[in-house]
């Protein structure tokens, strides 16, 4: 031993220097303090997004429920299982976390093969993540129309009965059956009204053809604009309200797919970047660059610290978008 | 770094985590839907209580942060400067998130002054003032 004395010295030369210049106040390297620096800006940017939706929120009188949209999972196309699918992916996120961590605990330990065996883990965890939100984006937009300016769910804000044909025909719409698109649609106008997209209403029918006509719901209960794919209309349901007027379903909030889309979007094109940087890293893990630098394999360390803050900015995502 | 945890200990961590998270998720879900009235009739969280179930589902939430940026990201073995030059800058963002839901609440009241105001005019709808949407169809008579 050189001498315990000498190694202190040396230690308290260190420290005195330390605001000089040449070594790292923080001692952690170049790299991965500018990660941090990253993810701190990147969690201002989430913060941005996810601030305005909460202003959004805050001045709508409605707003979509999160256990009414989110109620689908795939294969079961009937049965209704809220937020099930999106704790599946929250899952996802968490253990591919958690296989990140391993593949850096390999990774300080010089262990090549290891390292490079929970990278792959970890990319897989991406991709399943991905797949998942490409399955309920598609759900969204293509089976319920939500788009980045229309947004068919929404609450009641009165309690009300939905109208069978017969009803609207007795209070004296007149129905029009006409071919929109090649496809016969049937809708109904007020007395003398013209046939404008403000002035129709339909008799409730959801997605599955079920009628909705004589069910009655209360202030609060969700629903969704049914679209019709075939003759690309928004079919909003007409209803007698408490008060005895003839209403139909008004749209959501305007802003909700938007919102959703970007944010979740954002969140998304962090995955995918991602998976593109685990998939460089592994690749050049695998090679044995990263052990001939002798530096506890920290490109590693790095790309984790990104993967671990793309599954905390899901904590929050989660939080907004599904929880509250 | 990790250097006084033993590679046995640091990978008990990691399972630890898994757990910890996931359970907490599993709560988090449970809570919400028993919150919206799916799992239990009758019972949802409204008034009072939604709010507790508001600051319920942030503390979750933030506690899932904690963990994950001191465990997972290893900032409990950072050193102290390097701690506070990532979390000050970051907690600025209560002050914005207060600042903004009130800001977007006061859209709201407004909205509904200028609403009331404008359904309320003398010169107005003389079957009286309705809050009705303005597709609204009443019938005749």
């Amino acid at each position: 031993m050189a001498s315990e004395a000498a190694v202190l010295e040396q230690t308290h030369e260190q420290d005195e220097h330390l605001w000089e210049g040449g070594k790292s106040p923080f001692k952690a390297s170049y790299g991965k303090l500018m990660m941090w620096y990253f993810l701190v800006s990147d969690a201002f940017t989430f913060a941005g997004f996810l601030i305005a939706y909460g202003a959004l929120r805050f001045s709508s009188e409605t707003w979509p429920l999160a256990d009414f949209v989110f109620e689908k999972i795939p294969f079961f196309s009937h049965t209704k299982a809220p937020l099930v699918f999106v704790t599946f992916m929250t899952f996802v996120l968490i253990a591919s976390s958690v296989t990140m961590v391993r593949a850096v605990q390999e990774g300080h330990r010089e262990n090549k093969n290891g390292a490079v065996k929970w990278l792959v883990l970890t990319m897989v965890g991406g991709l399943i993540f991905l797949s998942s939100q490409a399955w309920e984006w598609t759900t969204l937009i293509a089976k319920e129309g939500v788009t980045i300016h229309t947004n068919p769910f929404s609450r009641h804000i009165d309690e009300g009965t939905y109208l069978s044909a017969a009803d609207l025909e007795g209070m004296g719409f007149t129905k029009v059956e006409k071919n929109v698109h090649g496809t016969p649609a049937t809708y109904f106008l007020p007395a003398g009204a013209a046939d404008i997209e403000e002035n129709r209403y339909f008799v409730k029918v959801d997605h599955f053809g079920n009628s909705f006509a004589g069910k009655e719901f209360k202030a609060g209960d969700s629903y969704l604009i049914t679209i019709n794919h075939d003759t690309h209309m928004y079919e909003p349901g007409a209803y007698k309200s408490a008060s005895g007027a003839v209403l139909k379903e008004a749209f959501g909030p305007r802003a909700f797919g938007a919102l959703f889309f970007f944010i979740t979007g954002f969140h998304g094109f962090h995955v995918f970047s991602g998976v593109c940087f685990l998939t460089i890293v592994a690749i050049n893990t695998a090679s044995g660059i990263y052990l001939r630098r002798r530096n506890g394999h920290e490109m590693v360390e790095k790309i984790g610290l990104y993967w671990h803050f793309v599954d905390l900015v899901w904590v929050f995502v989660f939080l907004v978008f599904y929880l509250l | 770094m990790e250097g006084h945890m033993s590679y046995e200990e640091q990978k008990k961590l990691v399972f630890y985590g898994l757990k910890l998270l996931g359970t907490i998720t599993i709560v988090e879900v449970l809570v919400a839907l028993l919150a919206r009235g799916h799992l239990i009739e009758g019972v949802e969280f409204t008034g009072f209580m939604h709010y507790v179930y508001m600051a319920l589902m942030a503390g979750f939430s933030l506690y899932k942060a904690y963990f994950i940026v001191y465990n997972f990201m290893h900032m409990a073995h950072e050193v102290k400067s390097l701690r506070w030059s990532v979390l000050l800058p970051t907690l600025l963002l209560v002050w914005a998130i207060i600042a903004f839901f009130q800001e977007g609440n006061s859209w709201k009241e407004r909205r509904e002054r200028v609403h009331e105001l404008h359904h309320s005019a003398p010169t107005g709808d003389a079957t009286g003032a309705v809050d009705e949407a303005p597709d609204t169809y009443r019938l005749p008579g």
